[in-house]
């Protein structure tokens, strides 16, 4: 049995994110009612960020690495390594949308943000499936009020809706395919059922399950074939909610795959190798990884807008990190999470660039003429952003790709799987021509009529330039990253 | 000493060129650049010491040795006679472009970088490094006819240059062969093994079908052809008519007084040492070509409207009696002939020298015509010259008389020996140049008649005599004709110790 | 100490992005690249040849046993002294940039620091680093600097046309280096203690299975940048966009960057990769009977090409195709001689094609604004800009492998190792070297010995040849000459290393 007073230690780090939520919402109804946007926001992002910052305190305590039975709260090293990630992603986010002015209901937003990220820390630490389905639909409904928020915009609205109707169908998937994995092995922990799932042979359920699975995260990360609702929502959710749903979910929902597959599924792996082919979830992946970097990145190519843009490299992003499953080793699950981190780092960084652009309505190409006149410091952090995220050394995308790839390949002997690995490879060397497309209307296009300098907050580029920092710093030093993650998962 | 005597016209030419801005100071530099270098080369005659068998002034460096490419420079009597005759034609050649004020100082330091590669040619021993010399001076003769030539000048330096090429590439892949199987560019060591006869043998290395004895005739008429079209033999002529009538007739006195001689040195230096047994096998052929290039020209040289053309033509029936000289000497079963041999090949170097000055002085000559014409050259356009410009016409007739062999004039020793040394060795051959000689008087007689004889044209009425300071600078060359045609040991004294060895069986 | 060169060319482009003026910016920019080649020089003093002069070693991300190591050997001294001179050179080149001249300088210095950095690098990932640091100011440099020829300069878009060239030749390095990523991921798992050194991976042996396939592709990634036929088509398009000083570099240096990884890295860690297979296709025995194919290929395409191009800048473009063949031959003659040309003609052409773009982008275009050769042949440029005229001629001689130029050091070396090996390979390459001084000749008496039109060529005085450009011409001759006359600068270091333990598998195994 576990008492309040150990649920109470464990889970200190949600709480005070959550308090912190609840304090922005109420100060904000309250105190600062009739406070112009702006102070409001900063109000509001200040609160958020003294709970994300004491949330990481907290996480620091040794008394919140332990976990509670039936695998429903399992705190280890590595969970704790990506919640801080995850609160720290939170922070830049709130900061970024502290300049934002597209809404009046500052309070609600800030706390759905930080609500939705106690829902991904309650997501990542946990082995539970129930817990896990609830988590994750927590996480979906903030992410889809979160889409909708502009509600000047019909686009904004219209993307909420897909978003949550798609997020609704693969929440279907997902408890079907969970509700055969508890029919199969009659447990809803993952370490259960891997026990009991073990065996030689391959129950045609369990492979059903497996899909079902593999559809309903699918569509949580963003895959191909289920990556409809990704270019809508990516394009008509307020920027800042969609460098969040790009950044921080992204980060969650991979993590928790991971465990699903990993822990859960961890006996019926099987193997897409070219030379010896046993079914399984990772042929699956294989699979679901190769149609996401080809049509993600193919798609790309022909977007004029870069939000949709963005959405398309994200769902090649998509790909890359699904190899990040495939190879199962701790290694493998390391390679995963920095990738993942980096990328969200990348990607929110890119929509914060864009958010600051806001002022100037559309998010075209075009737009985005001559920046690097009107906004050199601007410009330099979208290319740091975009080139990390084409996998250019020496910044951190580069590195993750290499990382990810090289674990791929020692995933099957005798490079079994370097097939997928080549078309991985070669897809990122197609993805460097639409980043450098977006690059080149930024730097090389040039508009006399239109050149005049950009004002951006403060606030907004001090942030922009810390993420373009870290993108630098882990790029050039994987290891400050790596270290603690290797020890972190080494330890588990 | 030699590299000192390569390098000064290089460095003087990159002086003038400095100088260009000052016209006259820069031209006034060139001329002493080239009277300075002519003076080294006379010295280096002094010092050289003729009875010694071998190179003398030999300077070896290690350049690339992996590659068996070394500095290595030295003369015997053939590069002494060749230097000093190339110094010689270009101090003239620049002494007679003074005052034609066309020519730019960028001129002169094309002269003498063409000089600087003309002594290059003449001293390197090792093929790199000869082969270097033998393109660069190319490149200033093509532009000295590209810029400064007449209206056909587009067309004759690129069909000269092209020409050249083919075969330079030609000689070029020669010798790659020749280094692929035995590793060596050095002349004397290729040489050596010629002499040792493991030449041939060597071949085998390079796994090509057929023969060695096929490979190494292959490779001989390849480097025949470099130095054919050089001379150049007929059939490989055509270049030349075109290329010496639109070079401004300056300049053609170096082309034709020292650059056609290239090609007869490389006969001499290469051709004969290296691949002895197959000139020997290819014998008959190449007198067919040295009779063809001393018959043919002659008759074509009588048929010119143009004066430049005929002189060219000329050049090319002089030459061949050059190229006749050392085919008839390429013949080393039959002992006793060597005295023939050796008359021969001295008859060869006289006629060198003799043609090297004498048409030369030709061109000069034509220049001064030129000059006073503002540009009329042509054989018909004139008449009676003589009466009009006695002194002009006295000097061009000796110098034409001393072209085509009149005793006592430079030319008649060297035509004299070989025909000497041939008669015994290639009877048919030298029967049928005997006929060449004649058509060369006929032709050159012809050109006093057509040009100093006859009614005199009215045009020309008031022609200019030659002025003070051109009798005395053409007085020189003039005299030199007559000291040569009278006293030969001149030039023979210098190298008879190198003909010796040819004579009697060919090395350095 | 070496390491600084990669640091200063860094440092220095940062400098040279925040510097006030432009002037300022150029002579920093000029400093860096001094710096740069002096550094070279003192490690210079004090290399021995057949070496390895380690200079940095450094645990960087141990988690993955990936080591910072930059060391020097006889081959890689020999490629930083070209990027030292090339870097000058294309600094006094590009003097008159005028256009975002201080970002000109930063992305320039960007791309040096990073071809410095490829040469150093004696870790195979830290290589690849470098490799791809070296990609985006390439796109930057031409997509915003490159020239356009005057026809569509009127059209609707006149950079369309730099853009287009700037993207392929990204595209085609990417797509270059992705094959070399999966060779280096393959690499990695295979290592002991996944090191990627190559003084580790130099004594590794790998299956001869895995040498088969990974070595192709290493191979090819990295010649795709030293423009083997027929993934050369970047090289004209890209050389011709680019700005004179990019030109210069990517011709002189960039194309080096691919040579050297085949040679660094696809044939000193695979060296069984050249070993004959079971089987003929096609009569080709081996990936090295395919790849010298290719090469030759490109020697003689590109030298035809470039004989019927009507842009001057394009000759040159197809004419680096042609010269890199050579580079590509030499290497898979897989002789001592060969394999020296190779590094030597890596090093010669770097000198020689810096030299003609030099001539071409800056002292021809950059004053009649035009590269098409039925606009230049009027204005009888021999008379108007006699330098250039003279500075081209000897480029020309250089090139076309005139004794007493580095070239013909280099393509002879490269034809006797062909000829020991390949026969068949030095008679084609032969034939391509006689296209080759026919184009020269072509371009050289179409460019400036044309007939000048009575009345055109003085209408506009061109502007005369300034110093800097003087100088940058006179140090490219003088460097192309000295090596051309004293060849043993260069094979001194370079012959040493290719006897040294790192290149033993080649030598062992394909080595006859």
């Amino acid at each position: 049995m576990i008492s309040y007073s150990d649920l109470l230690r464990i889970t200190w780090p949600e709480i005070a994110v959550a308090l912190a939520g609840l304090l922005a919402l109420t100060l904000d109804l309250t105190i600062l009612r009739r406070s112009a946007t702006a102070l409001r926001f900063q109000v509001a992002a200040l609160i958020a960020c003294i709970g994300c910052i004491a949330g990481i305190a907290l996480l620091h305590h040794p008394g919140t690495l332990s976990s509670l039975p039936d695998s429903m709260f399992v705190v280890t090293p590595a969970v704790r390594l990506v919640q801080i990630a995850l609160l720290v992603l939170t922070v830049l986010t709130v900061v970024l949308s502290a300049s934002a002015r597209f809404t009046g209901h500052v309070g609600e937003y800030i706390a759905i943000i930080l609500f939705a990220t106690v829902a991904m820390m309650f997501l990542v630490a946990t082995q539970n499936l129930l817990l896990i389905f609830v988590a994750l639909e927590f996480l979906s409904l903030s992410l889809y009020v979160l889409a909708g928020f502009d509600k000047t915009s019909p686009q904004s609205a219209e993307a909420a809706l897909k978003y949550f109707l798609f997020g609704g169908m693969s929440a279907g998937f997902l408890l079907f395919g969970m509700s055969l994995l508890y029919g199969l092995s009659g447990s809803i922990e993952l370490p259960r059922i891997a026990a009991a799932l073990g065996g030689p042979q391959l129950d045609p359920l369990l492979l059903v399950a497996i899909v079902m699975v593999a559809i309903g995260f699918g569509f949580k990360v963003a895959a191909a074939p289920f990556h409809l609702w990704a270019p809508d929502a990516y394009q008509g959710a307020p920027t800042v909610s969609a460098g969040f749903i790009a950044s921080s979910s992204k980060v969650a929902s991979f993590f928790i795959f991971a465990q699903v597959a990993v822990i859960g599924l961890a006996t019926a792996a099987g193997s897409g190798g070219a030379h010896g082919y046993t079914p399984g979830w990772v042929p699956v992946l294989c699979i679901v990884a190769a149609l996401s970097v080809v049509l993600g990145n193919l798609a790309a190519i022909a977007q004029t807008s870069i939000r949709r843009l963005l959405a398309y490299s994200a769902i090649g992003h998509a790909g890359y990190m699904l190899l990040g499953l495939i190879d199962r080793t701790p290694q493998g699950l390391s390679a995963l999470i920095y990738y993942v981190i980096t990328y969200a780092l990348a990607s929110l960084g890119a929509f914060g660039v864009l958010g600051a652009l806001e002022s100037q309505g559309v998010d075209r190409l075009e737009s985005l003429r001559c920046l690097s006149k009107r906004a050199p410091g601007l410009a330099l952090c979208l290319l740091v952003f975009l080139l990390s995220l084409a996998g250019i050394p020496p910044l951190s995308g580069f590195f993750a790709k290499f990382y990810i790839f090289a674990t791929t390949l020692n995933a099957e002997p005798h490079f079994g799987l370097l097939w997928l690995v080549l078309l991985a490879i070669a897809m990122s060397a197609v993805s460097l021509y639409y980043y450098l497309r977006v690059l080149k209307y930024a730097f090389v296009a040039e508009d006399a009529a239109g050149a005049k300098p950009l004002a951006v907050s403060t606030l907004t580029r001090i942030t922009l330039w810390i993420i373009a920092a870290l993108v630098i710093l882990f790029g050039c030093a994987p290891g400050l990253l790596l270290g603690p993650l290797s020890h972190a998962i080494q330890l588990q | 000493m030699i590299t000192i005597l390569t390098l000064f016209p290089i460095f003087g030419g990159l002086a003038v060129l400095a100088l260009s801005r000052a016209r006259t100071a820069a031209r006034a530099l060139a001329l002493a650049i080239a009277a300075a270098t002519l003076i080294m080369a006379i010295l280096i005659w002094r010092v050289f010491d003729p009875g010694h068998i071998g190179m003398q002034f030999q300077e070896v460096h290690e350049w690339a040795p992996s590659l068996g490419i070394a500095y290595h420079v030295g003369v015997d009597g053939l590069g002494v006679l060749m230097i000093t005759l190339a110094a010689m034609v270009t101090l003239m050649s620049l002494v007679a472009s003074w005052s034609n004020q066309k020519l730019t100082p960028v001129y002169c330091a094309l002269i003498l970088f063409l000089e600087a590669g003309l002594f290059g040619t003449f001293t390197a021993l090792n093929f790199v490094h000869w082969f270097i010399f033998w393109e660069l001076s190319l490149i200033p003769a093509f532009f000295l006819i590209r810029l400064y030539g007449g209206p056909g000048r587009a067309r004759a330096a690129t069909q000269f240059f092209l020409y050249t090429m083919v075969g330079s590439i030609a000689l070029l892949l020669a010798f790659l062969a020749l280094f692929l199987a035995t590793g060596r560019f050095d002349f004397i060591e290729l040489t050596h093994l010629s002499q040792a006869g493991q030449l041939t043998p060597a071949l085998a290395n390079l796994h090509w079908h057929g023969t060695t004895a096929h490979i190494a005739q292959l490779l001989f008429w390849a480097s025949f052809l470099g130095f054919a079209v050089k001379t150049p033999v007929v059939p490989f002529h055509t270049w030349l008519p075109a290329a010496y009538a639109e070079a401004p007739s300056e300049a053609t006195m170096v082309l034709t007084g020292a650059m056609s001689k290239m090609g007869i040195y490389g006969f001499l230096r290469i051709l004969l040492p290296i691949f002895p047994e197959q000139m020997q096998q290819a014998r008959t052929p190449l007198l067919i070509l040295a009779v063809a290039s001393i018959v043919l020209p002659a008759f074509a040289a009588w048929v010119q409207k143009d004066l430049k053309r005929t002189f060219a033509y000329s050049s090319i029936n002089h030459l061949g009696y050059c190229v006749l000289g050392v085919c008839v000497a390429a013949q080393f079963t039959e002992m006793r002939l060597a005295p023939e041999r050796a008359a021969a090949l001295t008859g060869v170097l006289l006629q060198i020298f003799s043609h090297a000055l004498t048409a030369a002085t030709l061109f000069w000559t034509v220049a001064l015509i030129e000059r006073r014409t503002g540009g009329f050259r042509g054989v018909e356009e004139f008449g009676g010259l003589r009466r009009v410009i006695p002194v002009f016409a006295g000097l061009m007739g000796i110098t034409i008389f001393a072209s085509l062999g009149l005793p006592g004039l430079s030319g008649f020793p060297g035509e004299f020996l070989i025909f000497k040394g041939s008669f015994p060795l290639a009877t048919w051959a030298t029967v049928v140049s005997v006929l060449g000689l004649l058509m060369t008087a006929v032709f050159l007689l012809s050109v006093i008649q057509k040009v100093f004889s006859g009614p005199v044209n009215t045009r020309w009425q008031a022609m200019q005599d030659l002025t003070t300071a051109e009798r005395l600078t053409l007085a020189p060359a003039i005299a030199l004709m007559f000291v040569v045609g009278l006293y030969p040991q001149l030039i023979t004294g210098m190298i008879h110790a190198t003909i010796a060895q040819w004579a009697t069986g060919v090395g350095f | 100490m070496l390491a600084w060169t990669i640091y200063v060319s860094f440092i220095g482009a940062l400098a040279a992005r925040l510097s006030p003026s432009k002037q300022l910016a150029r002579v920093l920019a000029l400093l860096t690249a001094i710096a740069g080649f002096g550094l070279t020089l003192a490690a210079l003093i004090h290399f021995q040849p057949g070496r390895i002069l380690e200079v940095a070693s450094v645990a960087w991300i141990p988690q993955l046993g990936i080591e910072y190591h930059l060391a020097a050997d006889g081959i890689s001294m020999t490629v930083l002294l070209l990027t030292g001179i090339a870097a000058i050179a294309g600094i006094l080149f590009s003097w008159n940039i005028e256009h975002r001249t201080q970002e000109f300088f930063a992305f320039y210095l960007v791309l040096i620091g990073g071809v410095y950095g490829v040469f150093l690098s004696f870790n195979l990932f830290l290589l690849f680093v470098f490799y791809e640091i070296a990609i985006i100011p390439k796109y930057f440099l031409i997509a915003i600097w490159g020239s356009v020829p005057r026809e569509t300069a009127a059209g609707a878009n006149p950079g369309a046309a730099r853009e287009y060239a700037a993207m392929k030749l990204a595209l085609y390095s990417f797509a270059g280096s992705a094959l070399v990523l999966a060779g280096m991921a393959a690499v990695w798992t295979l290592s002991p203690g996944h090191s990627l050194n190559f003084e580790v991976l130099a004594q590794v042996p790998f299956s001869a299975h895995f040498q088969m396939w990974a070595f192709p592709m290493v191979f090819v990634g990295f010649a795709v940048l030293a423009g083997m036929w027929p993934f050369h088509t970047w090289a004209p398009t890209g050389h011709a966009a680019a700005p004179t000083a990019a030109s210069m570099l990517l011709a002189g240096v960039v194309m080096k960057l691919g040579a050297y990884g085949c040679l660094r890295v696809a044939m000193m860690l695979f060296p069984r990769g050249l070993d004959p297979w079971r089987f003929h296709f096609l009569g080709l025995g081996s990936w090295r009977d395919v790849f010298a194919v290719l090469a030759v290929i490109g020697i003689v395409y590109g030298a035809s090409v470039a004989l019927v191009q009507r842009d001057f800048k394009f000759v040159i473009g197809y004419s680096s195709v042609s010269h890199m063949g050579f580079v590509l031959l030499g290497l898979m003659t897989l002789t001592q001689i060969g394999l020296d040309g190779a590094v030597f003609q890596m090093f010669s052409h770097g000198i020689i094609a810096g030299l003609l773009f030099a001539v071409v982008g800056r002292m021809v275009y950059d004053r009649t604004h035009t590269r098409d050769f039925a606009q230049l042949e009027p204005m009888g440029l021999a008379r108007v800009i006699p330098f250039a005229a003279v500075t081209f001629i000897l480029a020309c001689v250089a090139s076309i492998g005139m004794p007493g130029f580095s070239g013909f050091i280099a393509e002879f070396q490269v034809l006797v190792g062909a000829w020991r090996s390949i026969p068949w390979t030095a008679i084609v390459a032969g034939i391509g070297i006689l296209v080759g001084i026919a184009f020269t000749w072509r371009a050289l008496t179409k460019a400036f010995f044309g007939e000048p039109a009575p009345a055109a060529a003085h209408d506009h005085p061109l502007p005369p040849i300034t110093f800097p450009e003087k100088c940058g011409a006179i140090l490219l001759l003088a460097t192309t000459l000295i090596v051309g006359l004293y060849p043993r600068i260069l094979t001194d270091l370079i012959l040493p290393t290719l006897n040294s333990p790192l290149f033993e598998g080649l030598r062992t195994g394909a080595w006859r």
